[in-house]
């Protein structure tokens, strides 16, 4: 399969990362090549076997419903680029 | 006194020949002194690291020292430690002070340790060479013309310049054992699971493991024996009963079975890898060992399979960085979507973006069962490799990495062939294996060789005892650079 110029741009428009035309240019030779790279997957037979999504079989842990969390907001608004009144400031998205 | 080892330090310590005090302002003299070349750390609090001395002064005095109490440890900055700026070598947490501690760093702060500073390194942990770090690259301490390695660079170059006693790193492809191989010290990833990634800056969550960087594999038992245990806020930390690692150092290595895999010595390897590393089987010989012709065919396929996992969980893992909550937001933009790309694309370095667009790719619309779901797939089957592989052996040695330490700037420009240098690493990842490198002799151009122990499962005692036996018979680990 090869990757076009537009693929890139898509890509870099869903991971939410501005490009420039002639970076977009820079990345489409690099990932080509890193693609290439990664085509010696298809060529192996993988029918009947199990994903490994993980390194350990282990069972996801529950605990009891209580909480466990005590309020730190200032604390971690303390390092928030824009915060008033508690909120954390992004630009308006509802008119 | 900076060329002991941890238990000599301890030692010195708690018989109050030195002071935590001044071995702390010891180390951050040699830093002040050979940082500027090295530029192995990003982050020094010297008036921080020093009130913990005093603590632990304290605490030596009142009788209550643990191993590790009052001795200077450099954390890889990919730690949350609070009250530190904690950037992961980006410019998108330049400004980033954690309000919390990590696991591990609470660990090492309950044992008493100091906090030294915090250790450069790739950004979010993606390189082999440390040339991706937003804040530089780090110089090799054997020769500052090459790479320290990476991902834990910062660190294997502090280990290996005596600008700390010791130093943990993290370890998603090759990240500690590469550099530990590079700069001619011991690291040691261990199984999946046992130390906890909470407050560890994520980067292929199924695969990111910490671990303890050192001068020694003595030393490393000690300060696993710190960072390892349960944390129920990662959960996928084992729930497994302390052990200690250091129990069998002094067994001897009588029957002791080296499984040598054909695909580590094959095409690829630098002749002077070669020599060193069969030098060090031939060492193990003669401490008793036998050496068992093993296979793990799916070696090559580690490096497709490990690109397309790695930053699939990388592209979700960095979707957090998005100028809001922490961290770099950049100066201009228009509406949300145009804040979210203008901060993303200027707060993450190259190498970052094209992870984050590959894992992005591989993960979208149409594309997904060819590439995602065919490398965890494959992925299966490196990891039955290595099961049948601990039918007939119990620890596998190789080299770490194919060459010694490459020149700044050599492989810059193409990520493939950066890429590639972690071909005998990757794998060992891809099964939450245990693996560790430790020095074993010098190539070309004096540059250090690592020789690579891979262990089963939950075998890190026995991993450090075959390590500590070859270091007792052998004095390549207590090498270190001209200063």
């Amino acid at each position: 399969m090869s990757l076009s110029i537009d693929d890139v741009k898509k890509v870099a428009r869903l991971a939410r990362l501005a490009v420039s035309e002639q970076e977009a240019q820079a990345a489409h030779a690099q990932l080509t090549s890193i693609f290439d790279l990664i085509a010696e997957m298809q060529a192996v037979d993988t029918a009947g076997i199990e994903p490994m999504s993980h390194a350990q079989d282990v069972i996801q842990r529950l605990r009891e419903d209580k909480v466990t969390e005590h309020n730190q907001r200032e604390l971690f608004q303390s390092i928030a680029p824009q915060v008033e009144a508690g909120l954390y400031l992004v630009p308006q998205v509802i008119e | 006194m900076h060329n002991s080892s941890l238990q000599q330090l301890s030692a010195a310590l708690r018989s109050k020949k030195i002071s935590s005090v001044e071995l702390t302002q010891l180390y951050l003299d040699r830093i002040a002194a050979l940082n500027p070349q090295l530029n192995a750390y990003i982050t020094l609090n010297p008036e921080t690291s020093l009130a913990q001395a005093r603590e632990a002064d304290a605490r030596i005095a009142t009788g209550n020292a643990e191993a590790l109490t009052g001795i200077p440890i450099a954390q890889k900055d990919i730690f949350c430690a609070q009250g530190w700026r904690t950037t992961c070598g980006s410019k998108m947490l330049h400004n980033f002070v954690s309000p919390y501690d990590a696991h591990v760093i609470s660990q090492f702060n309950n044992a008493g340790a100091i906090n030294l500073g915090k250790t450069n390194m790739d950004e979010f942990a993606m390189g082999s060479s440390n040339e991706t770090s937003h804040y530089g690259a780090v110089k090799n301490p054997w020769d500052t013309a090459r790479v320290p390695g990476g991902s834990s660079g910062g660190t294997a170059a502090a280990v290996a310049a005596r600008l700390c006693a010791a130093a943990t790193g993290t370890d998603t492809g090759g990240s500690i054992r590469q550099p530990a191989a590079l700069c001619g010290i011991s690291g040691l990833k261990p199984t999946y699971g046992v130390c906890s990634r909470y407050g560890m800056i994520a980067f292929a969550s199924s695969l990111d493991q910490a671990g303890p960087m050192g001068r020694c594999a003595e030393d490393l038992a000690l300060l696993l024996n710190t960072m390892a245990g349960f944390d129920e806020r990662d959960s996928t930390s084992l729930q497994r009963d302390k052990e200690d690692y250091a129990r069998d150092l002094a067994k001897p290595l009588n029957g002791l079975r080296i499984g040598l895999p054909k695909e580590f010595f094959a095409e690829g390897l630098s002749s002077d890898v070669a020599q060193a590393v069969e030098a060090a089987i031939a060492e193990y010989k003669k401490l008793g060992a036998t050496v068992v012709d093993i296979s793990l065919p799916n070696t090559r396929l580690s490096i497709p399979v490990y690109y397309v996992l790695a930053p699939a969980e990388a592209s979700s893992n960095l979707s957090r960085f998005d100028g809001v909550r922490y961290g770099y937001r950049a100066p201009d933009y228009g509406d949300l979507a145009d804040m979210y790309e203008q901060t993303r694309a200027q707060g993450f370095g190259e190498e970052v973006k094209r992870r984050i667009m590959i894992g992005t790719y591989v993960l979208s619309h149409g594309y997904y069962d060819a590439y995602y779901l065919q490398a965890q797939k494959i992925r299966r089957l490196i990891a039955q490799d290595f099961t049948e592989a601990f039918k007939q052996c119990d620890v596998i040695m190789g080299p770490t990495s194919p060459s010694t330490a490459f020149k700044l700037g050599e492989k810059g420009d193409d990520p493939v062939q950066m890429y590639l240098s972690d071909i005998y690493t990757i794998a060992v990842n891809l099964a939450g294996l245990p693996g560790m490198s430790i020095p074993c002799g010098f190539g070309d151009n004096n540059m250090p060789v690592g020789l690579q122990i891979i262990g089963n499962y939950f075998d890190e005692a026995r991993m450090l005892n075959a390590a500590h036996q070859y270091q007792l018979a052998t004095d390549w680990h207590s090498r270190a650079p001209q200063a």
